[in-house]
């Protein structure tokens, strides 16, 4: 058996949205900017995702739901025509955001940093969640943008959007939210909340890879990031990629029909999941299950180092992620861990297992026999639980220099 | 970056067979009690290095024979990656049968290089050499416990970077002889900084004593700090003729430095001094020059006569200057 628990990085794409989008290859492949037929004949597809997007997110029909590459483009272009339009050719000069963004935010906003904008990176409390009054008392009349993410890609947990957009539109800031993680994973009702601009990405919800799209509330003034053929009414140039859009369509309308049924399912296996693995002794799982997606675990096993235990899975094959410093390209132990500033440890022995609605109980049954099997393995072998002391003089400081 | 890095490493894929055999099963992993080398007649020493905190650690078991300091055992515990363990495995079969001062002679390149297929191969990808160094460290450790000194006795050098075993006497040597300005090129030249990239600059994976952008500016200044010296020396002292070829060298490239240079630069042009050459009645000295000054009018004439006056002034009446 293989068991894929990494939808945090990116999903299967659902084989009913593979179907929907086939035509549009080698069947329908005009421009839909032309003027004949060839081009026209994507139309009614093209307006039906458009339908769809809206309605999964109950966005107004005078919002701007603009498709783009992905999310990254999505965010880059929020801070990066922020950044022109009220800091460069505005009074502006300062951005608010958070310490545990994705990188696409945070390299971004680093980037607008050498240019002279001053950025706050707001600090998260234990549970990894951005505190509303903290967001407040950042907020200058100098401010231009306020971005923070609405779940976070490693922990699960959600940020309170609602008071925050409350917080911003009460100082009439500008309010950004990097949603890849809540869409098509939790309800995201933009009638319900205020935010200006919302980022999300088709991948992270059985789409396929190289989609997403910006909402622009009230079709408000955002100037544009790639510049070219004024496609999407001259807001984001180049050639529409229809197979991709329609695909999207699909895939929004299918995470987010029944969306609480669907929470419900995955978050049955999710915590019996996260029952199981915490009746190991020396674990624990960062924050509470009510205010995380009901799709994610990151959990912290004493003694076992991420990476290793990444192996071990992998060998049984289950593929899951770790913040750990060893596994990355870089050796730098993951901002995110760090910020949540539980325990240095946890930077070293946190698992991340993310879920989908695809992930059946039977995968759990192994998951569950696999993953205890590992971690018995590696603390066999683990320091942590050797029991024969070192000799005197022999102890470790914690965390020398080598010398 | 090119077309092979547009993808990334994949990290595992990059890890030696041996790598692969020894994390998946561990031949030395286990613990030594002080009972079991009692009941041998031997000593056990039991050293640790590295903390959870730091995403890595390592206890290494030595059983100690008394008569003749031969490690006749040894196992390991460790919290750490693939990498990790398999160093570590291998470093506990490269110590048994070794006196304990042989063993202190392993490094981390002997480890790596154990791990490998094939000679030619690296073991593990650039960024995990790292991992071979605790293997160096704990057991430096557990000889210092055996012989009772400190173990940093066993270390006759400083050394900046752990991966690649580069001493700080190496790399100011290499910097100086070879005029080295950038990290790059101390990277190419000595390999230093081309792994776990801690000893670059501060804010790395772990902490180090000595940077190679410190060593790099200090090293650099200390050049600067010699060159005007030697100058000086030269003015003072006025024994241009009794000094060796290097500092000759030296002296004429401070004086056009100071004297000069700038004002070729202001021009467009440079110079660089090729040799120098004690004849019975000259001293020649010949330099190439660069850029605008190529092909000057001047250059033959003007310009030439006052870059040898000055060199006669400051530095030897003997000096004759040859443009080539």
């Amino acid at each position: 058996m293989q068991v894929y628990l990494d939808n945090n990085a990116t999903t299967m794409v659902d084989p009913l949205v593979v179907e929907v989008m086939q035509p549009f290859f080698s069947e329908v492949y005009g421009n839909p900017n032309s003027l004949h037929k060839f081009g026209t004949a994507s139309h009614p597809a093209l307006s039906k995702a458009i339908d769809q997007v809206y309605k999964a997110l109950n966005a107004s029909d005078n919002d701007d739901i603009v498709f783009t590459s992905c999310a990254t483009e999505s965010n880059n272009w929020v801070l990066k025509s922020i950044f022109n339009d009220h800091i460069v050719n505005g009074d502006k000069n300062h951005i608010i955001t958070t310490e545990v963004e994705h990188p696409s935010v945070l390299s971004a906003c680093r980037a607008l940093e050498k240019e002279g904008t001053k950025v706050t990176y707001l600090p998260v409390n234990h549970q990894g969640i951005v505190e509303p009054h903290v967001v407040r008392s950042f907020i200058t009349d100098k401010t231009a943008l306020v971005s923070v993410m609405w779940a976070s890609n490693e922990t699960g947990m959600i940020n309170p959007i609602k008071e925050i957009g409350e917080i911003c539109k009460e100082k009439g800031v500008l309010f950004h939210s990097d949603a890849v993680q809540a869409v098509g994973k939790i309800p995201v009702n933009l009638q319900d909340v205020h935010v200006d601009f919302l980022s999300m990405s088709a991948h992270k919800f059985h789409g396929p890879k190289g989609i997403g799209a910006l909402y622009i509330k009230n079709s408000q003034p955002l100037s544009p990031f790639l510049h070219g053929g004024e496609h999407m009414g001259g807001r984001r140039s180049g050639t529409l990629n229809v197979p991709y859009i329609v695909a999207m369509g699909k895939a929004i309308e299918l995470a987010t029909t029944n969306i609480e049924e669907k929470m419900a399912s995955i978050r049955a296996k999710r915590d019996r999941l996260e029952d199981a693995l915490l009746e190991l002794s020396d674990t624990f799982v960062v924050g509470n299950r009510d205010n995380r997606t009901p799709n994610t675990i990151l959990i912290s096993i004493r003694g076992v180092e991420g990476e290793g235990m990444l192996w071990d899975l992998n060998n049984g094959q289950i593929g899951a992620s770790t913040g750990s410093a060893c596994a990355s390209e870089d050796l730098q132990a993951n901002t995110v861990m760090l910020a949540i500033g539980a325990d240095n440890e946890l930077a070293h022995t946190g698992i991340r297992l993310s879920l989908s609605r695809f992930t059946t109980d039977k995968e759990i049954d192994y998951t569950i026999e696999h993953f205890k099997k590992a971690v018995l393995r590696l603390r066999a072998i683990s320091s942590s639980y050797a029991k024969v002391g070192p000799t005197p003089g022999g102890e470790s400081k914690a965390c020398e220099l080598h010398h | 970056m090119a077309k092979n890095d547009l993808l990334g490493a994949s990290l595992w894929d990059a890890y030696s067979n041996k790598v692969t055999t020894l994390m998946n099963n561990p031949n030395h992993q286990g613990e030594i009690t002080e009972q079991e080398a009692a009941e041998h007649g031997n000593r056990l020493i039991v050293a640790d290095f590295g903390a959870e905190s730091c995403g890595d650690a390592v206890r290494l078991y030595w059983e100690v024979d008394p008569k003749t300091d031969i490690i006749v055992n040894s196992k390991f515990k460790s919290f750490g990656c693939g990498t990790a363990i398999a160093s570590s495995d291998i470093m506990t079969e490269l110590c048994i049968g070794k006196t304990v001062k042989e063993a202190v002679k392993i490094t981390n390149i002997d480890v790596e290089f154990a791990l490998r297929d094939s000679p030619e191969i690296p073991a593990v990808p650039p960024q995990k050499m790292h991992c071979s160094v605790m293997a160096y460290d704990v057991i430096k450790k557990a000889a210092g416990l055996y012989m009772g000194v400190d173990s940093g006795t066993f270390e006759e050098e400083i050394i900046v970077c752990e991966c690649a075993r580069v001493s700080l006497k190496t790399l100011q040597e290499v910097i100086k002889l070879n005029d080295l300005t950038t990290i790059e090129q101390i990277t190419d030249y000595t390999k230093a900084g081309g792994f776990c990239k801690s000893c670059i600059r501060p804010g790395g994976h772990e902490k180090r004593e000595y940077y190679l952008v410190d060593i790099l500016r200090d090293t650099r200044r200390e050049m600067d700090e010699e060159k005007m010296k030697a100058a000086a020396d030269a003015g003072s002292k006025g024994s241009f003729e009794s000094m060796t070829l290097v500092q000759q060298i030296k002296a004429i490239d401070a004086v056009i430095d100071e004297n000069v240079r700038q004002f070729l630069i202001m021009d467009g042009g440079n110079m660089e001094v090729i040799d120098v050459k004690p004849t019975e009645e000259y001293v020649d000295v010949y330099i190439r020059y660069l850029g605008a000054c190529n092909g000057c009018a001047s250059s033959a004439t003007g310009t030439l006569y006052a870059i040898e006056a000055t060199l006669k002034e400051k530095l030897s009446k003997k000096i004759r200057v040859l443009p080539i």
